[in-house]
């Protein structure tokens, strides 16, 4: 421990508080993440590698602070009898923000909103992400225009494509899509009513889409030529290229695909708020989204600060998990 | 194993021909050598032959069967790439494997002939290595193993030691030839490495342009090239050249007038030449001797030396031997010539060769030995 470097301690230190935010979540995943995968960068080779520590301090120093005192507040209001409509409400509730949180069903489905959105989304930009970077690989006409009409979307801002998606396309009076089902006479999907969650997934990765297909694309650009030409000779073709030669290519790239997207995905917010507003019920309230209706809706300061400390669990819990599988994946 | 033809063979992209109108016997058996500048479309013929490149006109027969529209997995050829090519998420075992089990192989049988294999290259101890945790030279071989694995009937190689440093390269030139000899394969290399070409070869083809200079065993274009092109392009280092004249022509040769103001007759098939008529003198460095005051042979060049090139074994002498030409001369490592010294220079007539204007050799009057 004598030869750890002062940056590597600080690392460690970094790493324990984990959270910084107040109300929002999903950027701890990347700081813990971060601060793991930086790690080796830090680790001296050998014994003659000059000490860093204290070059580092003061840049290592602000991070710190600017991560722990958003964390330290949130911890402390959480822990706290607080609501901005009645200033009489005060002092300590000990566990009490936590133990209401936690017996309150909506948390749960929240929980599983969140985990659902998640998951569903990752699939889907995933299997699209791949068949997107496969067939634009291929030499085509126009392939320079199709392959930025794909990434476009990336560029709308998830609001704007919220209400696009909302007004012009799911709408069952105006939208695009009743007026095709109405046209062929089968009646009319009333999008956020019916499938609420269902609609949500679809506005969130027809966003993500883009990423992962950027992503995949220039990966597939790495693919040595000779070695699909080898595998070509060996006899490959089609499908068996697909699944023995590109697909173990990508698996990198798509490893770095859901770990970015995860951190990102756990905290959409504007297109629920922008769509269904967490509904119908609690349909489509996710922990984000529950975060937001304490605070900024029912103004518990305590219960959203305690939410938010449950998110930053939750939110560990996942990068550590993804960190296990994914990281060992990207080192190897 | 295979005998494979070209026949009226073309390669062209748009409008840009690659390869023009060839062609080539390969014999069974036979390792043949394509050389030539880069750009001459040596690796484009590889791919043809190979079915990575389409074919434009003519017929590729392996066997005698016109194998043009066959899929290259079932002409029964396999390759090896300059970068090896490996399947890097595969065990040394699995990227040998590849192809049998594609082609529905069992598990039984791959392993068998995989290990079979191993033994050969001596890979025993990394089959369950990936390639990332072998070196070049153990890549290398596992390339050829996954070659050998599905017994083609003619191995294609581009380059294959062009990524190796220079010992292992002649190390695994070495056992490149050993193992044409044990596999009693046809085998079609493709190369600019001279050594290389001269080693391994029983037939060099020289390619320039897209079209084949000159066939032959690696002595014949050594010591007969049929142009200055193929003079030129075998042989380190280069031949020199200068121009000559002719002074008189006859049935044992032809009389040349040199540069220097000396003449010499040179063995060559001359009936057609007329008097006075230009031609391009081609002597190999190693073929120009140092004279000596005493004069052991007669004087066809003197000049200045302008670089000396010390090897070790040998030397280089740069030497201006006339205005224009800067010839090379390959001496004895011992000798004692410095820079600026003038020399004499000789050869034995029977070393040189003689081009028209054209370029194309006028043939020797006798044959070299070992390139009967």
């Amino acid at each position: 421990m004598a030869t750890t470097p002062f940056c590597l301690r600080l690392l460690n230190l970094q790493r324990r508080p984990r959270k910084r935010a107040n109300f929002e979540f999903g950027h701890s995943a990347m700081t813990s993440s971060l601060a793991k995968v930086g790690f080796g960068v830090f680790k001296p080779k050998d014994s003659r590698a000059p000490r860093t520590g204290a070059l580092l301090a003061p840049a290592v120093g602000l991070l710190l602070i600017w991560m722990i005192v958003p964390l330290t507040m949130t911890l402390w209001f959480s822990f706290q009898r607080y609501n901005l409509q009645n200033p009489l409400i005060s002092g300590f509730a000990g566990f009490n923000n936590y133990k209401f949180l936690l017996l309150y069903k909506t948390l749960w489905i929240s929980i599983g909103n969140t985990l659902v959105l998640v998951g569903s989304v990752l699939s889907l930009t995933i299997v699209f992400g791949v068949l997107f970077a496969v067939v634009f690989d291929e030499a085509f006409f126009g392939r320079n225009i199709a392959r930025l009409l794909v990434i476009a979307p990336f560029f709308v801002m998830p609001t704007v494509s919220a209400l696009i998606w909302k007004n012009l396309l799911m709408h069952p009076v105006n939208g695009l899509f009743a007026w095709i089902t109405r046209s062929l006479g089968l009646g009319v999907v009333d999008w956020f009513a019916q499938a609420p969650m269902i609609s949500i997934i679809i506005i969130v990765a027809w966003q993500w889409i883009p990423f992962a297909s950027l992503i995949l694309m220039t990966a597939m650009q790495s693919l040595d030529r000779e070695q699909m030409e080898a595998a070509y000779l060996d006899g490959a073709r089609g499908l068996s290229m697909f699944w023995f030669i590109t697909l173990p290519h990508l698996f990198r790239p798509i490893s770095v695909v859901v770990m970015i997207e995860t951190i990102f995905l756990l905290a959409v917010f504007a297109e629920i708020l922008v769509t269904t507003s967490g509904g119908p019920g609690n349909a489509t309230t996710t922990l984000t989204y529950l975060i937001y209706l304490k605070a900024l809706l029912q103004w518990d300061v305590g219960g959203a600060s305690a939410a938010g400390v449950i998110a930053i669990i939750l939110a560990n819990v996942v990068a550590a998990f993804l960190i296990r599988t994914v990281a060992r994946n990207l080192a190897d | 194993m295979a005998q494979l033809s070209l026949r009226n063979v073309a390669k062209s992209f748009g409008t840009v021909n690659i390869i023009k109108d060839l062609n080539l016997e390969i014999a069974d058996r036979e390792l043949c050598v394509f050389v030539g500048p880069s750009g001459c479309g040596k690796s484009t013929l590889l791919r043809m032959i190979a079915g990575l490149e389409e074919i434009t006109s003519g017929d590729l027969m392996i066997d005698g069967e016109r194998v043009n529209d066959v899929p290259p997995d079932v002409r029964g050829l396999a390759m090896v790439f300059q970068s090896y090519a490996l399947y890097p998420h595969m065990t040394v075992r699995d990227n040998m494997a590849f192809a049998l089990r594609l082609a529905g192989v069992s598990r039984q049988e791959r392993y068998a002939r995989i290990d079979k294999v191993a033994d050969l290259l001596q890979l025993r101890p990394y089959l369950d290595r990936r390639p990332k945790a072998l070196s070049g030279g153990q890549r290398q071989r596992v390339a050829i193993g996954r070659a050998i694995v599905r017994e083609p009937k003619v191995f294609l190689f581009d380059e294959p030691l062009s990524n190796l440093d220079a010992a292992l390269r002649v190390q695994t030139r070495i056992e490149l030839a050993r193992l044409h000899e044990r596999l009693n394969a046809t085998m079609i290399y493709v190369t600019h490495d001279q050594v290389e070409a001269m080693t391994l070869a029983d037939k060099i083809v020289v390619l320039r342009d897209g079209h084949i200079e000159q066939v032959g065993s690696p002595l014949e274009l050594y010591h007969h090239p049929c142009n200055r092109f193929v003079a030129g392009f075998i042989g380190s280092p280069k031949m020199n050249f200068c121009s000559v004249k002719v002074k008189a022509p006859s049935s044992s040769g032809v009389s040349i007038d040199l540069p220097g103001g000396a003449s010499m007759v040179a063995p060559v098939a001359a009936t057609r030449l007329k008097e006075g008529e230009p031609l391009i003198l081609g002597v190999r460095p190693e073929h120009m001797k140092v004279i000596g005051p005493a004069g052991d042979g007669p004087i066809t060049f003197s000049g200045e030396v302008m670089v000396v090139e010390r090897l070790g074994g040998q030397t280089f002498l740069y030497v201006q031997a006339t205005p224009e030409d800067l010839f090379i001369i390959a001496v004895d490592g011992d000798s004692l010539v410095k820079v600026h010294d003038r020399v004499a220079l000789g050869f034995a007539p029977k070393e040189c060769h003689l081009f028209d204007h054209g370029g194309t050799a006028l043939e020797q009057l006798a044959r070299h030995p070992l390139a009967a």
